[in-house]
């Protein structure tokens, strides 16, 4: 699944050191100077994996041909050794002119070695194209008030899903708020079926729970005031409480026997709910084309349900917030020489967000971060689903970015350990935010 | 590698030609020191920067290495990596040494058996790592399919079943190759030491434990040496069967410096912990050999 980054996050990247050696021999365009030829070509590495490789190799096979003065080149790697690759590229100032990515964090780290333009001005001159995309889209591009990438491709918010089978069976009805769910929780436990499918060896499937409780509790002023390394922000008493309220969870029984051995990359979560095994599964928008695919007539028999993560009681958030992945990301190498940078913007201006590429990801399944395109949406067989995600990105008031990747890489990989052991119960939630607290603003 | 215990070694006898062909040992000289030493000066060199592998490279003296020290992930990461070292040598020794002294017999049926036991070192780690982690699966893996309740357990989701998942794996995996060892460890054994026993009236059980065993003492420190020092280096296969989890339960060095330098951006610390690791293993390699016995060529076949 191409669309989530999750995946190569969990995949084991064992051939980092290959890739990062493959890297260095490899002679990327970045710093070649020479040439100066009218049009130098903009080089753009991307994701394989259908069906976002069709789609991103269309986008420029068709700018070529409409631009043949300005030219890209494109080269595609598989998702597990791109992210290793593309961060020993930039390292050795080999970038391509098109940089590839997720944003948030990532990006932060690009932006403070000095690899990535600035495109604050660029956006400044093509106000239309700010103005198409969603709002929430930008935060995670957004450094110091600076704009350092073009949010692109889909929104994938996390969305709870539900077994409608499962239910009626057990005369049960979509939880409406967090109390809700505890007393799903013995309802479903009473039947031997699990109230939660979850991946929890990938632990940033664990994570979603944090990023919904947080906000629902506190706000997302709790995580913000996180991100921005405010000090022992994890000790504010919403954090406190979202941590004890998932381990409450943990203790009821709420997550399927052995939750911590299964891994989200082989889809045995989803293979849970769809299987009727669980009853709920809090998980990412691009399972539902894995389940669709994998689940025989699940999908397609409407026996699938899903919804935003409910309220709760007495809590500040808004229930209309979301967290997820507010879109993709691609910056400009500042290492560029001015003949490609040139090439490279008018391909994110007039290259992207075609009608062509808009089409491309809906067919998919997937909701484009482009406003306006419900009439579009509506016409795909998954109408039902695509709707539900444009409203409830568009609508958010706030779209958080999944934490991991808003942190830089060094606090994200101790939280994810710190995830595990708060839902294996081996640390307290007092514990968790100590240890989270060493790591604020680093 | 050879597999022959360090026994009367002509390499005394050679001793004038050494001069002659001393030449030889430069290719394999070279190569080690490309790509040996000099990347190993090279993250000794980066252990004392800080470095998040994008931007500068800045010289910071020694605080990646009080970084790494002051973190009570280094002593729980050398703890977690010398209880897989340890419960993974007292699992492979001695079924390797059985399996060994079985196959030495000259039956056709052992040789065949040889080759079926030989299979699970033919299978690369990342491969084995990925099925075992299908078949552990506590829903849809062999318990589920065999209906053996016992078998769906949470194996990867607790700490301890983890550890033990491990060392069966890394033990199903390098136990035909120590046993290989054995194997031919047993048959450089003078046949005549058993006659002899024999005669004396020894039971079978003797004869091993007064000859066998006795006779294997460097292919016993040889084997050893191997289990010990590459279980230092076990990195991919705990990588994709538990990524060092549940938590930080099975995080070995070698997944710790990983996680540091490649997920964590923290260049600096990742080869301080590189440098601790050849440290470790350098140190066990010493250790066993002085195990072995500082005479090295003293012989252990006297009055056969």
């Amino acid at each position: 699944m191409d669309l989530s980054r999750r995946t190569f996050l969990n995949l084991g990247v064992g051939t980092a050191a290959g890739a990062a050696l493959a890297a260095c021999g490899s002679s990327g365009p970045g710093t070649s100077s020479g040439g100066g030829a009218k049009g130098a070509a903009a080089s753009f590495w991307f994701l394989t994996g259908q069906p976002g490789e069709g789609i991103r190799a269309k986008a420029v096979a068709d700018f070529n041909a409409a631009n043949p003065d300005n030219k890209i080149t494109e080269q595609r790697f598989q998702n597990d050794a791109f992210k290793t690759k593309i961060k020993a590229a930039i390292g050795a100032g080999q970038a391509p002119t098109l940089i590839w990515g997720w944003g948030g964090g990532g990006l932060k780290s690009y932006v403070e070695a000095g690899a990535v333009e600035d495109l604050t001005s660029w956006f400044g001159e093509n106000a239309a194209i700010k103005d198409k995309l969603f709002p929430s889209s930008f935060p995670a591009a957004t450094i110091n008030d600076k704009i350092y990438a073009l949010p692109c491709e889909t929104v994938q918010p996390i969305v709870l899903y539900w077994n409608k089978k499962i239910f009626d069976q057990a005369g049960a009805k979509p939880p409406e708020s967090w109390a809700d769910i505890m007393n799903l929780v013995g309802v479903f436990n009473g039947k031997g079926i699990a109230p939660f499918s979850l991946g929890g060896q990938s632990r940033w499937t664990n994570m979603m729970w944090l990023e919904f409780l947080f906000d629902r509790i506190g706000g997302p002023e709790v995580f913000n005031a996180i991100f921005a390394g405010e000090k022992d922000a994890w000790n504010h008493p919403a954090s406190i409480d979202a941590l004890t309220k998932v381990q409450d969870l943990v203790k009821a029984k709420g997550f399927i026997k052995g939750f911590s051995s299964i891994t989200a990359d082989s889809n045995a979560d989803q293979a849970l709910l769809y299987k009727g095994r669980a009853a709920m599964m809090l998980h990412g928008g691009w399972t539902y084309g894995g389940m669709k695919n994998d689940g025989g007539d699940f999908v397609k028999k409407g026996e699938l349900g899903w919804m935003n993560f409910p309220p709760v009681d007495g809590g500040k958030g808004d229930p209309s917030d979301t967290v997820g992945n507010p879109g993709q990301y691609i910056s400009i190498s500042s290492k560029a020489t001015a003949e490609q940078k040139e090439s490279a913007k008018k391909f994110l201006a007039t290259g992207k967000f075609s009608d062509n590429e808009i089409k491309g990801w809906i067919d998919s399944g997937a909701v484009p971060i482009v406003k306006g395109t419900e009439s579009q949406l509506a016409a795909s067989p998954d109408a039902e689903f695509l709707k539900f995600v444009y409203d409830l990105s568009s609508k958010a008031k706030f779209f958080g970015q999944s934490w991991d990747q808003a942190l830089s890489p060094g606090a994200s990989e101790v939280l994810l350990t710190n995830i595990a052991k708060l839902f294996q119960l081996s640390v307290t939630p007092q514990q968790f935010a100590t240890n989270m607290n060493a790591v604020l603003g680093k | 590698m050879t597999v022959a215990p360090p026994i009367r070694t002509p390499a005394t006898a050679g001793g004038g030609r050494t001069g002659a062909v001393s030449w030889m040992v430069l290719p394999a000289l070279l190569a080690f020191l490309a790509f040996g030493v000099v990347p190993l000066l090279g993250v000794v060199a980066l252990s004392f920067t800080t470095w998040d592998g994008l931007g500068a490279i800045n010289p910071s003296g020694l605080t990646s290495w009080r970084a790494v020290i002051a973190d009570p992930a280094l002593p729980h990461a050398l703890g977690v990596t010398f209880l897989i070292m340890g419960l993974s040598w007292l699992f492979q020794t001695p079924l390797s040494i059985l399996l060994g002294v079985f196959l030495a017999g000259r039956e056709r049926y052992r040789g065949f058996l040889a080759v079926l036991y030989f299979i699970p070192l033919l299978l690369s780690s990342a491969a084995l790592a990925i099925t075992f982690k299908a078949l552990l699966d506590p829903n849809f893996g062999l318990g589920a399919g065999l209906g053996a309740e016992f078998l769906s357990q949470d194996w990867l989701g607790q700490g301890n079943l983890a550890l033990g998942v491990i060392v069966f794996v890394v033990s199903w995996q390098f136990i035909p190759f120590h046993s290989l060892i054995y194997q031919g460890g047993v048959r450089q054994i003078p046949v005549t030491l058993y006659e002899a026993a024999q005669i004396d009236g020894a039971g079978r059980w003797r004869q091993f434990f007064s000859i066998t065993l006795p006779q294997l003492k460097y292919t016993i420190i040889t084997s050893s040496t191997l289990m010990v020092v590459g279980s230092l280096t076990f990195f991919d296969l705990i990588f994709v069967l538990t990524a060092g989890g549940p938590g930080d339960a099975t995080r070995v060095l070698a997944v710790e410096m990983y996680a540091r330098g490649f997920q964590a951006n923290l260049m600096g610390p990742a080869s301080a912990i590189a440098v601790i690791l050849v440290l470790v293993g350098l140190a066990l390699a010493l250790l066993l050999r002085r195990l072995g016995g500082r005479d090295q060529s003293a012989s252990q076949l006297e009055g056969a």
